[in-house]
């Protein structure tokens, strides 16, 4: 009897759902790529040029130059963030501007921002990595899974 | 003649004059500039309204709905015998914390953004028991701390999908007494727990829909009313996906819902307005229905509407552990008075 009413529950959500998705809006799955193709692309290049900025006008050594290229666009990501303009450029862009270095900047910044009004320690220190925590913690554990993979090709050669 | 009290499965039926005495609403800057612009009782310039943190601005605004109901009504707060309040925020604070300034005996109760009409009914049985000469009812949500709370901090740069619903920042509060106003609360329905497994925190109205269908058929079962007893029936925040859904549902079962069907979600804001699927918050339902459309009654336009506030009971917690969104609504009968009477 149970399982019988639990089936009939399963079987009445699997109906809802199939109902409820013809009114669901479907995720521009093209558009979207294209944007973050785009945006993402750009970023990248306006990274390309800072680069190229610090080799050319601050004698940086080409293989140096990466470190304050990031520090740039983290630097103009945090400060767009604090502006409140980079969540709607996010909303346009989605994973063009979440995936380069700069949505990780945002994601710290606007933690810190939200969580101000609790204080330094809880709030700002406590939440500014509550989403980038995970990104941290999944790249050094991926970081190190390589690391082994990579060494253990070297001792096979 | 006394009528019975308690009708079909979950309906409450009050007497006649169990009514509004007064009703305000207050609303967020994004609020003030949308389709109900010149309804509001206040409209705030930012979204700080002058305090230094989003939860307290909520507070604000709810503390603000609540005393301009009030004194609409022509009454003190110490003539008010109780306040039923509800917010969206951990432990209710915007309300409990609100009762420590007005200093009205408080009830808090909490139905996520059904709690408008929740709070509302229950009011409406303090005053019809006798339990209460003057009941306040009052709501509140805010974009950014229901944000906080649900969601991603309000400067996150991800993207929502269109299903999203945009948190209506705003309060609404509404003062109940016996006799002496032109709008009577007539019959609140109470609605079950439906979960038919959406499991979608950015899709709400789909989860909700199913809960709004279902306690507007047990209010036509226990009243034996239907569609054309209403001249407005109106969900409290199901926006641009729920509603269709939630008129599908109620078709299956034989309910023909036409154009007198709407949702406050969808007539808060202006379509240039970005805000996705529509708006949502307890404060969805509240500052449509104690701004607008009780407004839109003493006009003349509408005799009797059905408000069906929705909710979903979900939170953060229960949406990470991999939990579907259990979903309530609940329904309130406004009917004008035919004569105005003293008490």
């Amino acid at each position: 009897m149970n399982g019988n009413s639990a089936n009939n529950e399963k079987e009445q959500a699997k109906a809802y759902q199939k109902l409820a998705k013809k009114h669901q809006p479907r995720p521009k799955v093209f558009i979207n790529c294209l944007k973050a193709f785009v945006v993402g692309g750009a970023i990248c290049m306006l990274g390309q040029a800072l680069s190229l900025m610090y080799v050319h006008w601050f004698g940086f050594k080409p293989e140096k130059a990466g470190d304050p290229t990031v520090a740039t666009l983290i630097f103009l990501s945090c400060l767009l963030t604090g502006l409140g303009v980079y969540d709607r450029f996010g909303q346009w862009a989605g994973a063009g501007t979440a995936v380069p270095v700069t949505g990780f900047a945002n994601s710290i910044a606007s933690a810190a921002l939200e969580h101000r009004a609790e204080g330094f320690v809880l709030g700002v220190g406590g939440k500014m990595f509550k989403l980038a925590g995970s990104v941290i913690v999944f790249g050094t554990v991926a970081a190190f899974a390589v690391g082994i993979i990579h060494m253990l090709l070297h001792l096979v050669k | 003649m006394k009528g019975k009290k308690l009708l079909g499965r979950s309906t409450w039926g009050f007497s006649e004059d169990v009514c509004v005495l007064a009703s305000a609403a207050t609303a967020g800057p994004m609020e003030g500039k949308g389709q109900l612009k010149d309804r509001y009782d206040k409209i705030y310039p930012d979204l700080y309204m002058g305090q230094d943190t989003w939860e307290k601005a909520e507070r604000k605004m709810l503390e603000d709905a609540v005393q301009i109901a009030i004194q609409k009504a022509n009454l003190t707060p110490q003539q008010i015998d109780f306040y039923l309040a509800g917010d969206l925020l951990n432990q209710n604070i915007s309300a409990s914390f609100s009762a420590k300034t007005n200093q009205i005996p408080l009830l808090g109760v909490y139905g996520a953004c059904s709690t408008s009409m929740l709070s509302l009914s229950l009011a409406a049985v303090l005053v019809d028991g006798g339990y209460a000469n003057y009941a306040v009812a009052g709501v509140s949500s805010h974009n950014c701390t229901a944000e906080k709370q649900y969601r991603y901090p309000t400067e996150y740069g991800g993207q929502k999908p269109d299903t999203a619903q945009w948190t209506v920042t705003g309060a609404g509060a509404c003062v109940l007494g016996k006799g002496g106003g032109d709008i009577a609360v007539r019959y609140a329905t109470i609605g079950k727990v439906t979960d038919l497994g959406i499991k979608n925190p950015f899709d709400m109205g789909s989860a909700m829909a199913p809960a709004a269908a279902k306690t507007i058929q047990t209010h036509f079962a226990d009243t034996g009313r239907t569609v054309k007893d209403y001249d407005l029936i109106v969900t409290g925040d199901l926006a641009s996906v729920g509603l269709p859904i939630a008129r599908e549902l109620l078709e299956n079962e034989g309910y023909n819902m036409g154009q007198k069907f709407k949702d406050c979600g969808l007539l808060i804001y202006t379509s240039d307005q970005e805000t996705f699927a529509g708006g949502s918050g307890c404060a969805s339902s509240a500052i449509v229905t104690y701004g607008h459309l009780l407004k839109e009654m003493e006009e003349g336009h509408y005799d009797r509407i059905l408000v069906v506030a929705t909710g979903a009971l979900l939170s953060p917690i229960s949406y990470q552990q991999g939990e579907a969104i259990p979903c309530i609504a609940h329904a309130v009968s406004f009917e004008k008075r035919q004569q105005k009477g003293g008490s």
